[in-house]
Parts: structure tokens; C-alpha cells; sequence
């Protein structure tokens, strides 16, 4: 144990969020995702608190992002993929037959690795949503678009720019336009897929700026390969190891005092 | 591998692909050039005084009164010829009864001739068709009739083992020693005064009716017949090509049943098109009934069918290249498919859809055979749009082919016939170089 290397991951000041006394957003019970044969996620139970950030960390092909796409049902786009157990949200199975997919990815909102605006206009990008819902009305939408860009601290670099191709923007703008445009539905809870790997520095110290200003707003859950990244923003972390939950807890007790061997020998970069 | 040799085989491939195309440049410049010299001959000719009287007579175009006098001066250049035969006729009642018949029958193909090159005689009947109204239109077709007045055509089929040898006789020859002597050198010396040929720009070929089965006119009912098929073809592919590409990327499952249905329509592709022509014939015609007989629409849904497997497989292409992030991002916001699908991936396709509906678009101006038992006709009146659901129309493909094989006088419409050729290339070419335009400002849109 190296308490020197465990000292720089540190988070700087920020509060220890214990778990108790929390309200539980979405409820994992004994969860499983399969794909076709193969258990990509193995019987996870926990329980993700409403108005937190709460990061999922663990190396490649653990079965992280599986289980941040179960969250609002992304994974039904892949073939001969299932789940089993419970995910609760709202009081409901998000995976029972009665739960409308369109109206759950509505209130969970998903930012995705790589940078995907539509190649439509930078309104028509944050527009999308609302119209979807049904907002025709003209003013109406401009104030939604508005909003939803202040709150991804987008709006004064692209006020001017509405009209443009949100393909011409950078692709740290182009990020931020995707959190805007997920946040213009009103989501509750907003899953982000390693949101800044294809960003440089400067570009994911703003998206992670932004991911503390919307912090008690929306729950967020961010899936990260960026160790630091966790430790810096989130409130509460669960390490994943080959499908299975090794441990979750508050994000300041994870990384200064590990409880598994695993996470331990993760966190201090011995494998992963 | 050694460095020299690694740049020899370097050298050498870039050596190769470049002569294949240069190749490929070279058989596009061999082919193309003489459709076009030749095409633009239907254009851009030596009109003579007859097709200025044809155009003012009968379409009334052109300067009367310069037409008039033209055609005045071109009389009275012409009267010597017609005073000689005249004279001539009345001269061989003198002579025997042996050389009577002989001169006869001479005279008459020479009449005859003359009536060719210049029209009726002064004083004569009106005949009935068009063509033997005037006289040759086109100095070209004016110089090659003079020929045949001044030189009788002959084969000397004498040597059994050889195909037969052309003689070309002086027509003067029979001739020889009459007053009518004279007539030969006169039409060779004043053949420009009688014609008056001048260089004459004739764009509206493309806008004229034919007359006379494409003796005389132009060529509108088959551009128009062209247009009405291809964009007939194009209302039933279109819609049906990308209804059955979305089906076969965005719901269909891969099973057995699906692969056999995407191997059918790439063998679609490959079957040769007289076989759609045939069963446009055997299942629209007679068994839908569609129409009673050929029409252009039975022939719009048979060039439809032929086209369809490109535009199920081109607009299938660019759908699946559509990345998946798009939908992903769509999905997530709570979009339900079709709207993802109408809202987001058929806008990212769509330089692929379009390109490929513009290229089918070139394939269904161009085909021949299919509209053969389906929709052409050799000569037909401009339709109107509603008689295209009963009637048949001539079409430029099938018309170059029909001129050039089944008209009565296949040489004397030669120019007709290319400049057909050169305004199918043409449109072909546009509609390929839209394509490529489209496409380009339809990506670069996306691409911001």
C-alpha cells in the first residue's frame, strides 16, 4: 500500500457523502444483463441516490457501460441482448413489459462517448426533444433552446451560431450541444458514457466544470476510464470487475481506503 | 524486400493504373466525338431554299418575304432545267419507235430524279406525302442526290468469287448526242443558285414535331415520350425502393428468409432486360391490364421494376453508412423508430438515395428493350400528360434503334438519327453530372 500515490488521487475539499439517508433514484436487485450466452453483468445490487453524481469505474469490457445502457434500455438496440433481476425506477422494472421505452428515455437523458449531433442546425440539434414532445409553438422552443444552453455553458459561445451546422463546432462544443439537447427534455437523471474521451484536457475540464454545476439539479451517472476524473467529481463510486460489483461506496472513502484487494491494486494502476 | 525493388513495384502499378485510364479516357473520346460531330449535324447544317420554304409553309417560320424571293431566284435558276426536258420530250417523237421507248424510260428516271432534288415540277399536282412536296432540304443530302443524277449506279457481279463491284456510269452517256446533253453540266454548274444552301442553326429540332415520319422536323415526341417514362419509372421505384430499403436495414431480422430476398434482388439486377420487356408485356399488359395495349404507363412500371433492385440496393448502401450514434442520440431522447427514422437517418442518406435515383434515372432514359412490348412506338404525336395512362409513345432509344434498322429510308434520315443519339448521351450526362452536384451540396450540408 502506497499511501503517497493514493494521497494525489485524492479528491480535493469536498464533502464525504455517507450513504445513509439517501433517497435511492434507480435500485439495482440482483441485476443481470446477458448477451445471448455471455453474462456481461452479473447479479449487481445497489442503489444510485438521487441529486448526486455517481461514478462507475472498472477496466475495459467489466461491464460498466452495459449496465449504464440498461439504465434507460440503449441496450435493446443490440440483438440477443437481455437482462435479468430487477432495476427499479420510479417504482417499476424499468425491463418489465408494461414500461414505455419512449416515455422512460425521456426522463433519463444519455451523453455518449463520442460527440453525436444530429447534422442539423445547433437549434434544431436542442430542439429536437421538445419537438419530439410535441412543443411546436416557436417562442416557446427558442426558450427551452436558450435554457437548456446556458445550463451546458454553451450559450455565449454559440448564441450567434444558432443557424450554423452544429458538425462545424468544436468537438468540446460539440459535447456540451449533446448535454444541452439531452437536458433539454427535463430528464431526471442523466447517464453520461465516458463523456470526455475524445476530448482534449481543456475541453474536459469544462464538461467537468459543468458536470459539478448540474450536480444536485440531476442525478448523473458517468461512466469513466479516467481514474482522477471520478475522484474529482463524483459523490459516490462503484468499481466494476468483470461483471460483478466489487465495491461502492462514497467516492473519498474508495480511494483513500479501498476495502477489497482489488479495487486497491485498480485504483493504484496495478492492472486495468 | 529490398528498397529498389519495393519502388519498381511501386512504379510500376501507379504506371499501370494510370495507362488503363488513360485507356478509359481515350475509348470515351473515340466514342463520344462522332456522336457528337455527327449529332450536332441535326443542329447546326446547310439548310437549302426548300427548307426555308418547309419551315415557312408548314410553321409558318421564317421571313416571308425574303423566302419568296428566294424562292423565286431558286425558279428561275431551275427553269432551264425543266425547259431542256420539256423540249427533249417533245424532240424524241421524232425519232424511231426503238429509240423512242429507250429515251422514255431514260427521261423518266431522270424526271424523277430531278422531283427528288428539287421538288415537283412547275404546274404539276400537289402530291400527297410531305416529302415529295419539297425538294432536299440539307445541301449534304442535296449534293449526294445530284450524284445520282449525274451518275448512273451499277454492280458488275461478273466475278462469282468477289461481292459485286460498284461502276458508277456518267448519266450523260445516254444522252449522248440530244439537246438534253446539256442538262448535266448546267445542274452541276448551278446547283448553289437552284438550292441556295446557307448555313442554318435549327435548335428548335429538338421542339418540332416530325413530319413524315422524320423526313422533314424534329424529334419532340420522343424527347417528351423519354421524359414522360423516365419520370413515370422514377414515381413507382423511388417510393417503393426506399420504403423496401428502410424495411430491409431498420426491421428486418437477418433470417434465412431475408437472405434469400436480398439474393433475388441482386439477381434482379442482373437479368437481362429484354426478359423485364417481355414480362412487362406478358404481366402488366396482358394479365394486369393495365392498358389495353402498349402505354407509356405500362412501360413507366417496367422501367420501374428494371430499376428498382439498384435503388432497393444503392438507397440500402446509404442507409446502413448512416452512423449508429445517430440513432443512438435519437433514440435517447425519447424518439420513438419511425421518427427516428424519417427524422435523422433518411436526412443522413440522403446523398446516397438521391444519387442513386439519379443514376437510375440515366439507366431509365436510356434502356431500350423493356419499352419495346411495353410502351414505344416508331411514330407518334406528342402526348399529353393524361393520355400517357392509355397511350403509346415513341421514345429516344427505341427510335435511334427503329431508324436506324426499320425506316423506309434509312440514309436519307441519317442526321435525324444522330442527333437523337446526342441528345440521349446529353441528357444522360446532365442527369449523371445533377448526381454528382447533388451530391456533392447535399454532403457538404451535412458535413457543415
Amino acid at each position: 500500500m502506497a499511501p503517497t500515490l493514493l494521497a494525489t488521487l485524492r479528491p480535493p475539499a469536498r464533502p464525504e457523502v455517507s450513504q445513509e439517508g439517501l433517497t435511492a433514484h434507480v435500485s439495482a436487485r440482483e441485476f443481470s444483463v446477458f448477451y445471448r450466452k455471455v453474462e456481461a453483468v452479473k447479479q449487481v445490487s445497489f442503489d444510485i441516490p438521487s441529486g448526486l453524481v455517481t461514478a462507475i469505474i472498472g477496466p475495459s469490457g467489466c461491464g460498466k457501460s452495459t449496465f449504464l445502457r440498461a439504465i434507460n434500455r440503449m441496450n435493446d438496440l443490440i440483438p440477443g441482448c437481455r437482462a435479468r433481476g430487477e432495476l427499479v425506477f420510479d417504482a417499476a422494472n424499468v425491463y418489465s413489459p408494461e414500461v414505455d421505452v419512449v416515455a422512460l428515455r425521456q426522463r433519463v437523458g444519455m451523453v455518449f462517448q463520442k460527440p453525436n449531433p444530429f447534422p442539423k442546425t445547433v437549434f434544431e440539434n436542442v430542439a429536437y426533444g421538445p419537438r419530439l414532445q410535441g412543443t411546436r409553438d416557436r417562442v416557446r422552443l427558442a426558450s427551452i433552446v436558450e435554457r437548456s444552453l446556458v445550463k451546458a455553458a454553451l450559450w455565449e459561445e454559440v448564441k450567434d451560431r444558432l443557424s450554423e451546422n452544429a458538425l462545424g463546432l468544436s468537438g468540446g462544443q460539440q459535447q456540451r450541444l449533446c448535454i444541452a439537447r439531452a437536458l433539454a427534455v427535463d430528464p431526471e437523471i442523466l447517464l453520461m458514457d465516458e463523456p470526455t474521451s475524445a476530448l482534449d484536457p481543456r475541453s474536459t475540464t469544462r464538461i467537468e466544470d459543468l458536470i459539478g454545476e448540474l450536480r444536485g439539479s440531476y442525478t448523473i451517472v458517468i461512466v469513466t476510464h479516467n481514474m482522477q476524473q471520478a475522484a474529482r467529481i463524483s459523490d459516490l463510486t462503484a468499481f466494476f470487475y468483470e461483471g460483478v460489483l466489487v465495491e461502492y461506496g462514497p467516492t473519498q472513502r474508495l480511494f483513500t481506503t479501498p476495502e477489497k484487494k482489488q479495487t486497491e491494486d485498480y485504483i493504484t494502476g496495478r492492472f486495468g | 524486400m529490398k528498397l529498389a525493388t519495393r519502388r519498381v513495384l511501386d512504379r510500376s502499378f501507379s504506371g499501370l493504373g494510370f495507362f488503363s485510364i488513360g485507356i478509359m479516357a481515350a475509348s470515351l473520346v473515340v466514342m463520344l466525338a462522332p456522336m457528337f460531330v455527327r449529332g450536332l449535324d441535326a443542329f447546326v447544317f446547310k439548310a437549302t431554299v426548300e427548307h426555308r420554304r418547309l419551315m415557312l409553309e408548314r410553321l409558318g417560320r421564317g421571313n416571308r418575304d425574303a423566302t419568296s424571293g428566294e424562292v423565286t431566284r431558286a425558279a428561275s435558276a431551275r427553269q432551264p432545267v425543266y425547259d431542256m426536258i420539256t423540249r427533249f420530250k417533245t424532240e424524241i417523237n421524232d425519232y424511231s419507235a426503238d429509240q423512242r421507248r429507250i429515251y422514255r424510260g431514260a427521261v423518266r428516271d431522270l424526271e424523277s430524279l430531278v422531283r427528288e432534288l428539287l421538288g415537283p415540277f412547275p404546274g404539276e399536282a400537289q402530291p400527297v406525302l410531305i416529302r415529295q412536296q419539297f425538294g432536299q432540304t440539307r445541301w449534304d443530302r442535296a449534293q449526294a442526290k445530284i450524284r445520282e443524277i449525274l451518275y448512273v449506279e451499277s454492280y458488275d457481279y461478273s466475278d462469282p468469287t468477289k461481292m459485286g463491284v460498284r461502276i458508277e456510269t456518267p448519266r450523260v452517256e445516254a444522252f449522248r448526242g440530244t439537246s438534253l446533253e446539256a442538262l448535266f453540266p448546267y445542274i452541276e454548274a448551278h446547283a448553289e443558285e437552284m438550292l441556295r444552301p446557307r448555313t442554318t442553326v435549327y435548335w428548335r429540332f429538338l421542339f418540332d414535331g416530325s413530319m413524315d415520319a422524320h423526313f422533314f422536323g424534329g424529334i419532340w415526341p420522343e424527347v417528351l415520350g423519354t421524359f414522360y417514362l423516365t419520370f413515370g419509372a422514377m414515381i413507382f421505384a423511388v417510393p417503393m425502393g426506399i420504403i423496401a430499403a428502410i424495411y430491409l436495414v431498420e426491421y428486418a431480422r437477418d433470417t434465412w428468409l431475408i437472405q434469400l430476398l436480398r439474393t433475388c434482388i441482386s439477381s434482379l439486377a442482373g437479368v437481362p432486360s429484354i426478359v423485364f420487356g417481355l414480362f412487362g408485356l406478358a404481366f402488366f399488359i396482358n394479365t394486369l391490364h393495365v392498358s389495353e395495349s402498349k402505354s407509356v404507363l405500362a412501360g413507366s412500371i417496367t422501367l420501374a421494376v428494371l430499376v428498382l433492385p439498384t435503388v432497393i440496393r444503392a438507397s440500402e448502401e446509404a442507409i446502413r453508412a448512416v452512423p449508429l450514434t445517430y440513432r443512438e442520440a435519437a433514440l435517447s431522447l425519447g424518439a420513438g423508430k419511425w421518427h427516428t427514422i424519417v427524422s435523422v437517418i433518411l436526412p443522413a442518406a440522403l446523398p446516397g438515395i438521391l444519387t442513386s435515383i439519379v443514376i437510375s434515372m440515366g439507366r431509365a432514359a436510356g434502356e431500350t428493350a423493356p419499352i419495346i412490348f411495353t410502351a414505344a412506338v416508331s411514330v407518334g404525336k406528342p402526348l399529353k400528360l393524361w393520355e400517357t395512362a392509355s397511350q403509346p409513345t415513341p421514345a429516344l432509344p427505341w427510335n435511334i434503334y427503329n431508324l436506324a434498322t426499320e425506316h423506309e429510308a434509312v440514309d436519307e434520315i441519317r442526321h435525324i438519327q444522330f442527333g437523337m443519339v446526342l441528345t440521349l448521351v446529353v441528357l444522360v450526362l446532365l442527369l449523371n453530372v445533377t448526381a454528382i452536384v447533388l451530391r456533392a451540396r447535399v454532403s457538404k450540408k451535412l458535413r457543415g
